[in-house]
């Protein structure tokens, strides 16, 4: 065990880490519910806590308990409702066309989420994590905004133009976190958010410059023209919907990242370093090149999550556009457990999360209790141990470490394969 | 029990072999000056305003031509480089000193363009960096004591939010600015628990959990601040700053006397703090001790370290200053408690440790640095609106990057950082 633990140790990819990386990768549909229903349940109790009507009542919690239960009932059935409401199904709604709204307003907010998780998850899938689809967006919408706003293109083709260009813009961004770590050995989660501020700072620069993308008749405030109408995402179905076709890259993009992680060459080169860097490399991989193409890929995901905010942004441009979407991404793709599948669903459940929040304002919960219900969920997801605990559910077998997996397959041999692993 | 391999050479061959990175980078960025400073600089004149109006020594202003100065900073730069050039070829290790100096001298021929026709008012500027740069310096501190003992905090953007929150409100109710400290301290630690036990005890990933544990925070402190703070903010959100308190002889002292010795209490405290985390650090057995179970755990618990639990308590405490310097926000210099206030300090403050390899004195330094890069940001924008005050904000992290890269010498932080320990 340990003789494999200093092997390991030149790459840093330890097994310990990496295995419970993997055990966070292949949960249990049973522990994601349950961490679901956690997160719910502890922001309920803060939306309680924290409600007046709540307070004033425990004052006189001795005399009517009731009341005490009730105002508390009343709180979470309001909060959660207005979400359902918001996200969901609107059951307020005069015609069954409003009523309906709502779900259309959640896959609209999801379909960037998922991009931007796919392109963290397809990260975390060969060992990297880049915390930079924030940076990776921004330096797409660069692109994307020029595209967009000065460049005369017929319909269509301007639009497949503009997203082509994000995702070669990202990807670019993206392959010099890799390169660095390949060439320099730079840990991806500093390099990556450097280049977020970088890229933030470049992409205001762009906003605020007149002659770069700063609007024609533009006042103080950085902000670029509306897209051309001809390279806007069309909206799906009618005007009263604002569900465009955002929401088709993504379900092709998840269709796509699934072929690729699953069933391609690249895929399993990348599925294999994430794996075992070292063993990889004793197959013959070249480890540092597959760091610049996993970065390169990653960030090309979050290239399509630029695109989708640029090219749908009402109004123009402006340097709030990416809306975090890059943080959130990394929660997506943790919920999703990084599989094509997860990450659809997960960017589903935060984008209706987005979207149920301002009915949750209506009624008096403040929205943000929304994001603690999010990092709940997550933290619940990625700390396995926790919600065993809380259940009491089983101990998972610990797998076995590769090495030792390797020594029963070869026998003898074990040891001249970790000699030439560690040299 | 096992076979503890020890790989020597490794390290010493990097050394030598990464040794002219520093010259080549510090030759690009003399010539760089050297045009756009010197021979493309203004004419006019710039003026350093060196001593406050009530100060006890008294030095002239000083003012020179803009080129001028450019020319004059530029020779300083050259001797430098050519310096660090002999300590690369003879495969010596560039002082570290070199760095911090030429950075200084590049500083001020930044200023001396910048500020062409006008006046620098450097006792402003100075003052300024400090309080900025607190939350960070603090930041970096509790970053350098749970990244000596192995464990990657990438949570300091929620201890000092966290911090930030706590000195507020807390400091609010009880009407006691000390009160808010020390629930900031104590809110950041408890925060530094979930991170220290969930890394320690069940080997989740620590730059994971360190990352839900900000998205966790912003979304705790936004809700309490819309659904609570904004119904009562003169109440629950009014906590006021601590008194400048000055220091009788040291204040006195030109250029940097009122910057640095006339300042609110938190401050003076970080003088404190920094020094002693050095010392800790390098010259007692417990900073031995730490800095043995961050580089080796294997190693320190083979001659009985307690390694989880030393982990535990420095991650703990660290969490504990970087409290502190989210209360320099708030009670130290803002007053108030805002939405997401820290934004983005506490990533700076990771970078920063980075940039001043895990060494309290020069993570302080790089601390400053970025510090003095915010108040750039909105002086250079008074001064000279044409300057694109984005790419002065864009300086500190592209030398970051160029740190991390390699480029600037080569940067090792403890060898076991963020991996997590299992014993055996």
């Amino acid at each position: 065990m340990s003789k494999s633990k200093v092997k390991v140790e030149k790459l840093e990819n330890d097994s310990t880490s990496s295995q419970v990386l993997r055990e966070i990768l292949t949960g249990s549909p049973v522990r994601t519910i349950l961490s679901i229903f956690v997160g719910f349940a502890v922001g309920a109790i803060f939306m309680v806590v924290f409600n007046p009507e709540v307070l004033k009542s425990f004052g006189y919690f001795f005399s009517r308990p009731g009341d005490t239960f009730g105002a508390m009932g009343k709180t979470i059935g309001d909060g959660y409702g207005a979400l359902f409401r918001g996200a969901i199904f609107n059951t307020q709604a005069d015609t069954f066309e409003i009523a309906i709204r709502p779900i259309t307003e959640t896959l609209r907010f999801a379909a960037p989420l998922i991009l931007a998780g796919l392109g963290v998850g397809l990260g975390f899938r060969v060992g990297l994590f880049n915390i930079g689809a924030v940076g990776q967006m921004a330096f797409s919408l660069i692109g994307v905004t020029y595209v967009a706003t000065q460049i005369q293109l017929p319909f269509v083709i301007h639009t497949i133009v503009a997203v082509i260009v994000a995702v070669i813009f990202a990807a670019a961004y993206g392959a010099i976190v890799g390169f660095l770590k390949a060439r320099t050995g730079a840990h991806e989660v500093i390099v990556t958010i450097m280049l977020n501020y970088v890229a933030l700072n470049l992409f205001s620069f762009f906003l605020r410059t007149p002659g770069l993308l700063l609007e024609k008749d533009g006042g103080g405030t950085p902000k670029a023209d509306p897209a051309l109408e001809t390279a806007v995402l069309p909206n799906l179905f009618t005007d009263q919907y604002r569900l465009n076709w955002g929401l088709i890259i993504a379900i092709g993009a998840t269709f796509f990242y699934w072929w690729l992680m699953e069933r391609s060459t690249i895929g399993y080169r990348f599925r294999m370093v994430g794996f075992n860097a070292n063993a990889a490399r004793a197959a013959g991989i070249r480890v540092e090149r597959t760091f610049v193409w996993a970065m390169a890929a990653s960030a090309a995901f979050a290239g399509l999550a630029g695109a989708n905010q640029g090219l749908t942004a009402v109004g123009g441009v402006t340097p709030s556009i990416h809306a975090n979407i890059g943080f959130d991404a990394i929660t997506v793709a943790l919920l999703g457990g990084s599989r094509a599948g997860g990450i659809f669903a997960a960017g589903l459940l935060f984008g209706a999360f987005k979207a149920g929040g301002p009915a949750m304002q209506v009624v008096g919960v403040a929205p943000e209790i929304l994001h603690v219900v999010q990092a709940l969920i997550v933290m619940f997801i990625a700390a396995p141990p926790l919600i065993r605990a809380l259940f009491r559910l089983p101990q998972p077998p610990k797998r076995k470490p590769i090495s030792e997996w390797i020594a029963a397959r070869l026998g003898k041999g074990s040891a001249s394969t970790e000699q030439k692993a560690s040299n | 029990m096992s076979r503890i391999e020890v790989t020597p050479g490794m390290f010493s061959q990097a050394e030598q072999k990464k040794s002219l990175k520093a010259p080549i980078v510090m030759a690009i960025v003399t010539i760089f000056s050297f045009v756009f400073f010197a021979i493309l600089g203004p004419t006019t004149e710039v003026t350093f305003q060196i001593t406050e109006t009530d100060a006890f020594v008294t030095l002239p202003d000083l003012a020179l031509p803009s080129n001028a100065l450019g020319y004059s900073t530029a020779a300083i730069m050259v001797l430098i480089t050519i310096a660090s050039l002999w300590f690369g070829v003879t495969k010596k290790r560039v002082p570290q000193m070199f760095a911090v100096v030429y950075g200084l001298v590049a500083i001020v021929a930044l200023l001396g363009w910048l500020a062409a026709g006008a006046d620098v008012p450097v006792g402003f500027l100075l003052g300024n960096t400090l309080v900025l740069a607190l939350p960070i310096i603090l930041g970096g501190m509790g970053g350098i004591m749970s990244e000596r003992v192995g464990v990657v905090n990438i949570a300091i953007e929620g201890q000092l939010l966290t911090g930030a929150f706590l000195a507020a409100v807390i400091g609010s109710i009880t009407g006691s600015l000390w009160a808010g400290v020390i629930a900031a301290m104590i809110g950041a630690a408890l925060l530094s628990t979930i991170l220290a036990s969930l890394s320690i005890k069940y080997l989740v990933d620590q730059i994971i959990i360190g990352v839900l544990l900000n998205v966790l925070v912003i979304g705790v402190t936004n809700f309490l601040y819309s659904q609570v703070i904004t119904q009562n903010n003169a109440g629950l959100n009014f906590p006021g700053t601590f008194n400048r308190i000055e220091i009788p002889i040291l204040s006195q002292l030109p250029i940097i006397g009122d910057a640095f010795f006339n300042q609110g209490a938190i401050v003076y405290l970080t003088f404190l703090i920094v020094p002693a985390l050095w010392f800790v650090l390098f010259r007692t057995k417990l900073g031995l001790r730490a800095r043995a179970v961050g580089e080796h755990p294997l190693a320190a618990d083979t001659v009985g370290i307690n390694v989880g639990r030393t982990r535990f308590w420095w991650v703990t405490i660290g969490g504990a200053v970087a409290g502190l310097g989210g209360a320099a926000i708030t009670v130290g210099n803002v007053g108030a408690f805002g939405r997401e206030m820290t934004g983005g300090l506490g990533f700076i403050a990771l970078a920063v440790v980075i940039l001043g390899r895990w060494q309290p004195l020069y993570v302080s330094i790089s601390a400053l640095l970025f510090g003095f890069a915010i108040i750039m940001r909105i002086w250079s924008n008074q001064i000279n609106p044409v300057i694109p005050v984005d790419f002065i904000t864009m300086v500190p992290y592209l030398v970051t990057l160029i740190a991390v890269a390699g480029f600037a010498g080569r940067v090792r932080g403890p060898a076991a950082t963020g991996k997590p320990y299992e014993k055996n």
